[in-house]
């Protein structure tokens, strides 16, 4: 084969692969233009020198506050607003290239900080055992590092005291502070997530794309069968990744559950149904996986990435908390961190399971509505 | 036509967007009878057959299977019917069997039918392959399993040997030809293998851009065609041109210049065959290669339309 019929052959297998790309606009929406449109929020959303909020809890068991003293001097302005009795200082930290990092100090007791850092709303705890101020948290938590090494820059301008890098540092390692505890339920929430939106609306896709919906329902097959076998088996699917991923938490890190299994249970049930409703409105019309792929990324990664999985949602502009708090990603999160470390029981997960279970059933039905079987 | 129809076909049309599918099409076919639905691709078969399948509505006329509508009788008209899509892939990390057991739990049928079926299709050997690994003929005898499952009264098969070769071809018409021995079974056949519809069926529609070009059995269709043979003939000589054959030439001559080769369609072949090669002769050309045969679904086809079946 000469050069020329091999360079030929490869430069004809180019254009195919070109046409075939760009004769199909709905692959060619979610290969090409989404990935612009998701690239835009994204940056948008990451370069953008939007103020960091990060929330530094005070212990108040202090008489003498070195810490006040530090905070002031460093340029903290006092008692900005009140927060249940708490005096707040802010502290801002102007910075043009990396952005503005705005703290807010609130003083809690040791109980109300402890449900702040568990929560993820804080990392890092300040208190003052002795006459320097000392810093809890967990430093396997990056976030929890770049806190407190802002915090000591502060009080290292602002004062003659000598912070000693490796002294003044208190590592969290009880269960239920550490960052390890944050991250497991969120992970087993977004591990429902992805196995259920990608298992169910993959699955559903790929049985349409290849005309094996339209031969089952052709043949007498009961839809609503199909429908409850599919997400069935997902529901069973997660629940053995559920159970392996809390055995592993439990042997390897002791991770414990510290509320009612019930509770625990009754979420993981309303997760299942929050996002097999969402599979099933996603996945009701297209017959092409590459649409598909595009169709559950658009609502996947947004939730990937707000929901406060691997960092808490708090750190994000506090108009935007309550939007992100409603995002079924972050309800199941949210409750099974409350199960998992606060001891949280069924009543205090009533609302966010409601919440998910009227969501699924909702987008389910729409979903139904729409639903292309031939 | 059979005194006892189960299928009934009057005046349908359909339309997707601008491109009309079915032009107004009516037929009926008998208890027991095979019929095929034979024509060229983009004919209206597949849309024909998923109209009676229930896939698809007519836009206008109206179809009965067994004297009853889709619309009001689903239930009565599923069990009786028995079908094959004219591509379906089936799921791929399932066996033989466990693909069968699948489709007969829609029709509430145990694994005594499934393994009747396994040995129908003959695919006994096959019954734990996965179906990612059947060749081609064996997925289509699956379908066709699949298709027989609940002992259907009406069988439609839509192009079920497009794309095999000539042996799993055969192998299916072999499984076809002992069910209309054996059963009552009707069947619809969309095909554009005039062969198949030859060896299976004992009406024949042909069908082109949505209409009925000729219909009957086998017989009625080449009832202008009695006693005629077609001659193919082909030249030594190369880059022969079509205008060669239309100054005085005693026959109609269809010339191929890319095949190089002529079809003519002779009455007497044995008084006939010596003046074509006088003409030839008197052309100055020399015959490389001649053969006779019977007229085809295919020459009818070109009488009919100018193509052939396959274009």
């Amino acid at each position: 084969m000469t050069d020329i019929y091999r360079y030929k052959q490869l430069w004809q297998l180019i254009i195919a692969h070109v046409k075939e790309m760009v004769r199909e606009p709905g692959v060619l929406f979610w290969g090409i233009i989404f990935p612009i449109f998701m690239s835009l929020g994204l940056g948008v959303a990451f370069t953008t020198q939007a103020d960091t909020v990060r929330k530094v809890p005070i212990i108040e068991t202090y008489s003498q506050s070195i810490i006040d003293s530090m905070l002031i001097k460093g340029g903290a302005i006092k008692g900005l607003m009140d927060k249940e009795g708490g005096t707040l200082y802010t502290l801002t930290i102007k910075n043009n290239k990396l952005g503005n990092s705005i703290f807010h100090f609130y003083k809690m007791d040791e109980n109300e900080a402890m449900i702040a850092l568990k929560r993820g709303i804080v990392n890092v705890i300040l208190d003052q055992p002795d006459d320097k101020p000392r810093f809890r948290f967990d430093p396997s938590n990056p976030d929890a590092q770049l806190t407190y090494l802002k915090l000591t820059k502060i009080f290292k301008n602002s004062s003659h005291i000598n912070i000693n890098e490796n002294g003044d540092i208190l590592p969290l390692t009880i269960t239920g502070t550490r960052y390890i505890d944050f991250l497991i339920p969120g992970l087993l929430a977004m591990g429902i997530m992805m196995s259920t939106m990608w298992g169910l609306s993959y699955g559903m896709i790929e049985k349409r794309s290849k005309k094996l919906l339209r031969r089952m329902v052709a043949t007498r097959m009961k839809k609503s069968y199909f429908l409850v076998s599919l997400i069935t088996v997902r529901f069973a699917m997660n629940f053995i990744e559920a159970a392996l991923l809390i055995l592993f938490a439990w042997l390897v890190f002791h991770i414990t559950i510290q509320g009612s299994i019930t509770a625990l249970f009754l979420v993981f049930i309303a997760s299942n149904i929050a996002f097999s409703g969402l599979a099933v409105l996603i996945s009701c019309r297209t017959a092409k996986t590459e649409i598909g792929n595009g169709l559950i990324n658009v609502v996947v990664m947004p939730m990937m990435l707000l929901s406060g999985i691997f960092f808490s949602y708090h750190n994000y502009p506090n108009s935007l908390v309550p939007i992100l708090q409603k995002l079924p990603l972050t309800l199941v999160a949210d409750a099974m961190r409350s199960i998992f470390i606060e001891g949280a029981g069924v009543v205090q997960v009533i609302i966010p399971t409601l919440m998910l279970t009227v969501g699924g059933v909702t987008t389910f039905i729409i979903g139904m509505k729409f639903f292309r079987w031939y | 036509m059979n005194i006892n129809p189960i299928i009934e076909v009057r005046d349908v049309y359909k339309s997707f967007k601008d491109v009309k599918a079915v032009k107004g099409i009516n037929f009926t076919v008998g208890e027991g009878q095979f019929m095929a639905l034979l024509g060229p691709n983009g004919a209206g078969k597949t849309t024909m057959v998923e109209m009676i399948e229930g896939i698809q509505k007519p836009d206008t006329g109206k179809i009965l299977i067994d004297g009853k509508n889709w619309k009001d009788n689903k239930e009565e008209i599923h069990p009786i019917i028995g079908l094959s899509l004219q591509e379906t892939r089936f799921i791929d990390k399932l066996n033989v069997r466990e693909t069968l057991m699948l489709f007969a739990s829609f029709y509430g049928l145990d694994s005594f039918r499934v393994n009747e079926v396994i040995d129908i299709v003959g695919l006994e050997e096959k019954r734990k392959a996965y179906v990612v690994n059947l060749s081609g003929g064996q997925r289509q005898r699956l379908a066709l399993g699949i298709a027989l499952l609940n002992k259907p009264r009406v069988l439609l098969l839509d192009e079920p040997t497009t794309g095999l070769d000539p042996n799993a071809r055969r192998e299916v018409w072999s499984i076809l030809g002992k069910l209309k021995k054996e059963s009552k079974t009707s069947l619809i056949l969309t095909t554009h293998y005039m062969e198949e519809a030859e060896q299976l069926c004992d009406y024949i529609i042909i069908m082109d851009h949505g209409k009925i070009l000729k219909e009957g059995t086998l017989d009625q269709l080449f009832t202008d065609e009695k006693g005629k043979k077609v001659v193919e003939f082909t030249l030594k000589q190369l880059s022969v041109r079509c205008e060669m054959f239309k100054n005085q030439c005693p026959f109609t001559i269809t010339w191929n210049e890319e095949l190089n080769r002529g079809i003519l369609e002779l009455s007497e072949l044995d008084k006939e065959l010596p003046v074509f090669f006088e003409y030839i002769k008197s052309k100055g050309l020399e015959l490389d290669d001649l053969v006779t045969r019977r007229v085809t679904l295919d020459d009818l086809f070109i009488s009919l339309t100018g193509r052939h079946l396959n274009d």
